[in-house]
């Protein structure tokens, strides 16, 4: 458990992916299955314990502490599993390295006082004050009365306070042995009492701490919880209440934790991802393959995900170099990429599953969706809200997003559909091998014999040369895309020959975007980035003008921290050393006055209302498109202008916005 | 003379704390007629006294930040020597904070008061070590005046710093740490733990690091990081005033890892707060632990909570039945604050 303590520790504070990867797979190398395996699970977020709670967490450490002492430390903190890791009383055993022994205490020149011959009986110390070796010479009393506190029983024994342990709650509720589990929990610990005050139980392993999550009952989890926190140190114990409250919140996605994997064995991540969906904790058979000490782990899951295609942004001299002919040209929909995968169990029971591009496994946001897809095969597509035949914007779609339980009202007015454009597999039979062009003549077929109304073919865009194409881009809903064109983002280019290949590959698939949107900003404060840029100003929030109580002002309207050059950045970040007016700590607030201040050009693909924004205005993929250093701050864009680019852009909502606030805030 | 109550010998004032029948002020944050400095730190030791009565070291430090005419005379006190001054004798006594540190030991007739100023009762191989004094009112910080604030061994934490430079040899490790006395407290226990490469040095704390030194304390091969070719602070370990790890400065490392020894590295959002990516938990100051056995082990029955988290500090005192009271002495804080000021001025040029 230490060990991979330190691991979450370590990534808690590291920005740089690469350098993250370091950690994990040096983790992995390490330490030995099945612990490495339940790192994994627990880095994939492929655990959850239904019975550990945070409420739990909160009865435990009150039963500890003085609340007045507590509630200070909350406040101070602001993290609960952090509080509780670092102010959970110790038992004794990892005190820091003290000063030995305080030198002879140096006579007073006068009696002791009263006061102090009181203080000693019937205190109350607290715990981590009784189990602190207290000097030799000190006063007497107070050592006696440390000794009281560490014999005498209390109240608080029986919660294991005062060095007393817990002794027979693991016994009680052996975890179920592992196949191949080194470590059962229940070795020995039950029929050995320890005495209190005696204090070096060992740690317990992680591969201990989540087989007994996982089985044990609501009514010992509290003496397990404790005993633990007993013994781990406080890493340890903050890493135990991150799993138990299940949110490591560390930055780390179950993507990264496989890649790290895979660079155990010198893998691609997208094999691992392949046969992931057949996997279990603690992946015993993924990391004897990965070492060469076994077979590749087969994926006998009957939906399996398979890793997507994605395409490469093209540029005006890209075009040079393509032939027309080569490709087909689809519509670029603004919904989000997703994989509908169906296929067979062994008993002959239908598995449908849908999965994110990542691989995220979506299934359960979509019941609609479900029924539809009712012929095995997976569908590469895009999930859009289709309302009276007509696609909905993308702010519409993000109603129905990231939810784990749907409301029948929800499914009713966010109507789910799926825009189908490509066939990886069909029945039995894998295509990804097949020329482009080919799978898409079997989807044709595959999506008819679905016939389905949530299920339709992105159509084709006829074109016979790039300018054609360029006329159609500049103009969807005259060239086939009708009423649809306002969920349209742009043009699709696949080769006609391209097999369908994981991850990015070079010049199969590219997507020719609408131009962004563009508006002048006011640089109005500046943060200092993370890793490699750590001492450069390069977060800027940036703001258009509006007419408030004061007169004309600048309101803050987005962030952005890319999208400029190395150089600019250098600019931006000496401009911002220039010209601060106010430092909060990592931020900067600089000079923007009508004659006074840096413009930046940003650009952004669309526009949503946001009440949690002040300007009640939040950008879509915000980015720093050109320094704007000839133009006065005073010239640059106004609220109004956004305004009337949402109008323009949003398709009205079919209920009241008090109505979708509420929807939101759940 | 009258029986005095403690808060008529020392009091706290404007200027500092007050001990009108010694007619002089301890650690005062304005300029005194007379002064007795605990250590060197700035929020305790300003320049511009009359006279200042410390320890030869701390006058030392003074010299080295604040020139030759850092105050009118200055006398030095070895650490348990008694001096006379008015109505009361005085002492100083190791407080374990940085080399040359001390708690002064105020006594009237028979009241006797400890002002500990900063002081710490771990380990740490560059200073004396912390001696209990038994006193009748015991005047503590609470830096670390939390529950939460418990240290650890700040040996590990140096492992853990040699474990990342060892797992990132191309990139350099950066150490923020303050300029006088935890520099050098982790440069020494870099040592310890075996490591004997040259470390490297921020300009800033040359001087001081050198002083410690010459005092006799190994710090193994120094040298300035000023002048050093990019590559070749590859998988090396530089010394930095914290400010100083998140400016302009960092860009002659290559890949920088972020590091800094400090107490408050304790809490994870201070950390991150900073940018921080390996924290280590060295400190200079008493954890939570530390602060309430010493309180217990002075036998004092009232205790003067100043700087830092007082209202824990004297809500436990007073459930453990010891008379407590907050001091509202304004102007200290970490040595930090004032160390950010000038190091961040220096770097943003």
């Amino acid at each position: 458990m230490n060990r991979f303590a330190e691991l979450l520790d370590r990534l808690a504070y590291e920005p740089g992916r690469n350098n993250k990867l370091r950690l994990i797979t040096s983790y992995f190398r390490e330490v030995e299955d099945p612990d490495r395996g339940y790192a994994l699970a627990a880095l994939t977020g492929a655990l959850s314990f239904k019975h550990a709670k945070p409420a739990l967490i909160r009865d435990l450490i009150a039963a500890r502490t003085d609340p007045v002492l507590f509630a200070l430390s909350y406040d101070y903190v602001g993290d609960l599993s952090e509080t509780v890791a670092l102010m959970w009383p110790k038992s004794g055993a990892h005190n820091q390295q003290r000063v030995s022994e305080y030198p002879p205490p140096q006579p007073s020149q006068r009696e002791r006082s009263s006061s102090r011959s009181t203080r000693g009986e019937g205190t109350e110390l607290r715990p981590e004050f009784a189990s602190r070796t207290i000097s030799s010479t000190g006063s007497t009393n107070i050592r006696e009365a440390a000794i009281t506190a560490l014999s005498v029983p209390s109240p608080l024994v029986e919660e294991g306070q005062g060095g007393g342990y817990y002794t027979g709650g693991l016994s009680e509720a052996p975890p179920p042995g592992e196949p191949g589990n080194p470590t059962s929990p229940a070795s020995g610990r039950g029929e050995n009492p320890l005495a209190p005050g005696h204090n070096n139980p060992p740690p317990p392993t992680l591969t201990e701490v989540v087989t007994t999550l996982r089985t044990l009952g609501k009514t010992d989890m509290p003496r397990q919880l404790a005993r633990w926190l007993d013994e781990l140190d406080e890493t340890g114990r903050w890493a135990l209440l991150k799993l138990v409250t299940g949110a490591l919140r560390i930055g780390i996605s179950a993507r990264l934790a496989k890649t790290a994997a895979a660079a155990l064995g010198d893998k691609d991540p997208h094999e691992i991802e392949l046969i992931w969906p057949g996997l279990s904790p603690p992946y015993l058979d993924l990391f004897a393959w990965l070492e060469g000490r076994g077979p590749k782990p087969e994926n006998r899951d009957p939906a399996p995900f398979r890793p997507v295609m994605l395409a490469h942004a093209v540029e005006d001299e890209d075009f040079a170099a393509m032939d027309a002919a080569d490709y087909i040209a689809e519509w670029k929909w603004d919904g989000i990429r997703v994989q509908a995968v169906s296929g067979r169990d062994p008993q002959g029971h239908m598995v449908t599953r849908l999965y994110s591009r990542s691989g995220e496994d979506i299934t359960g946001s979509f019941p609609d969706l479900l029924p539809s897809l009712h012929l095995p095969g997976a569908i590469d597509g895009e999930l859009l809200v289709v309302r009276g035949g007509r696609v909905q914007s993308f702010n519409v779609l993000q109603q129905r997003l990231n939810r784990k339980t749907v409301s029948p009202k929800l499914l009713k007015e966010y109507p789910i559909h799926l825009r189908a454009y490509d066939l990886l597999g069909d029945e039995e039979n894998d295509l990804r091998e097949l020329p482009f062009a080919e799978r898409r003549e079997r989807l044709e077929g595959f999506v008819t014999r679905l016939d389905d109304v949530r299920i339709d073919l992105s159509p084709t865009i006829p074109f016979a040369s790039w300018d054609e194409l360029k006329a159609a881009r500049a103009n969807p809903a005259a060239a086939g895309a009708g009423e649809d064109a306002e969920a349209v983002e742009g043009v699709m280019l696949k080769r006609r020959d391209a097999p369908y290949l994981p991850g990015r590959p070079k010049g199969q698939w590219w997507k020719w975007k609408h131009d962004p949107h563009i508006i002048d900003a006011v640089l109005m404060y500046a943060q200092r980035g993370h890793g490699k840029r750590s001492s450069y100003y390069s977060d800027y929030t940036f703001g258009v003008w509006t007419s408030g109580d004061g007169g004309e002002q600048l309101v803050p309207i987005g962030k952005a921290y890319f999208g400029f050059t190395d150089e600019e950045l250098l600019q931006i970040d000496r401009f911002v050393r220039r010209n601060t007016i106010e430092k909060f700590g990592p931020v900067r607030e600089v000079v923007h006055e009508p004659n006074q201040g840096l413009v930046l050009e940003v650009a952004f693909e669309g526009l949503q209302r946001s009440p949690r924004h002040k300007s009640g205005i939040a950008m879509r993929f915000p980015r720093i498109n050109r320094l704007r250093w000839d133009k006065p701050p005073g010239e640059a864009d106004r609220l109004e202008t956004l305004e009337k680019m949402l109008k323009a852009e949003n398709a009205p909502a079919p209920q009241s916005h008090a109505e979708r606030s509420h929807i939101k805030s759940r | 003379m009258i029986d005095m109550r403690p808060q008529d010998i020392l009091t706290p004032v404007p200027a500092g704390l007050c001990c009108k029948v010694g007619g002089f002020h301890i650690d005062p944050v304005r300029p005194v007629e007379r002064a007795l400095i605990t250590h060197g730190h700035s929020d305790h030791a300003r320049a511009g006294h009359g006279a200042v009565l410390a320890t030869q070291e701390t006058l030392d430090i003074m010299r080295l930040r604040y020139g030759e005419n850092f105050a009118g005379a200055t006398q030095a006190v070895r650490y348990g020597e008694t001096i006379k001054l008015g109505d009361v004798s005085v002492s100083f006594h190791p407080a374990g904070h940085v080399l040359g540190s001390a708690q002064i030991k105020v006594s009237c007739k028979d009241t006797c008061i400890v002002a500990s100023g900063d002081y710490k009762d771990a380990r740490d191989p560059t200073c004396a070590p912390f001696e209990l004094v038994q006193c009748d009112v015991f005047i503590t910080e609470a830096t670390f005046g939390l529950p939460v604030f418990r240290h650890g061994d700040a040996a590990a934490e140096v492992k853990k710093l040699l474990a990342s430079v060892a797992l990132f040899p191309e990139r350099a490790h950066l150490v923020g740490a303050y300029s006088l006395g935890k520099a050098q407290r982790v440069i020494a226990l870099i040592r310890e733990a075996g490591y004997d490469a040259p470390i490297y040095l921020h300009g800033a704390m040359e001087k001081i690091t050198h002083y410690y030194g010459a005092k006799g304390i190994p710090l193994g091969e120094l040298r300035p990081v000023k002048g050093r070719k990019k590559a070749e602070l590859a998988g090396t370990i530089t010394l930095a005033p914290p400010s100083a790890t998140s400016d302009l400065w960092t860009r002659r490392f290559p890949d920088p890892v972020t590091a800094f020894a400090s107490g408050w590295m304790r809490v994870r959002a201070r950390a991150r707060q900073r940018g921080v990516e390996l924290p280590l938990v060295i400190s200079d100051h008493a954890d939570w632990d530390g602060l309430t056995a010493t309180i217990a082990a002075t036998g004092a029955g009232e205790v003067w909570v100043t700087h830092g988290q007082e209202d824990a500090l004297v809500h436990w005192c007073r459930s453990q039945g010891l008379a407590a009271r907050p001091l509202d002495l304004v102007g200290y804080g970490d040595e930090e604050e004032s160390e950010v000021v000038g190091a961040a001025e220096d770097a943003d040029t």
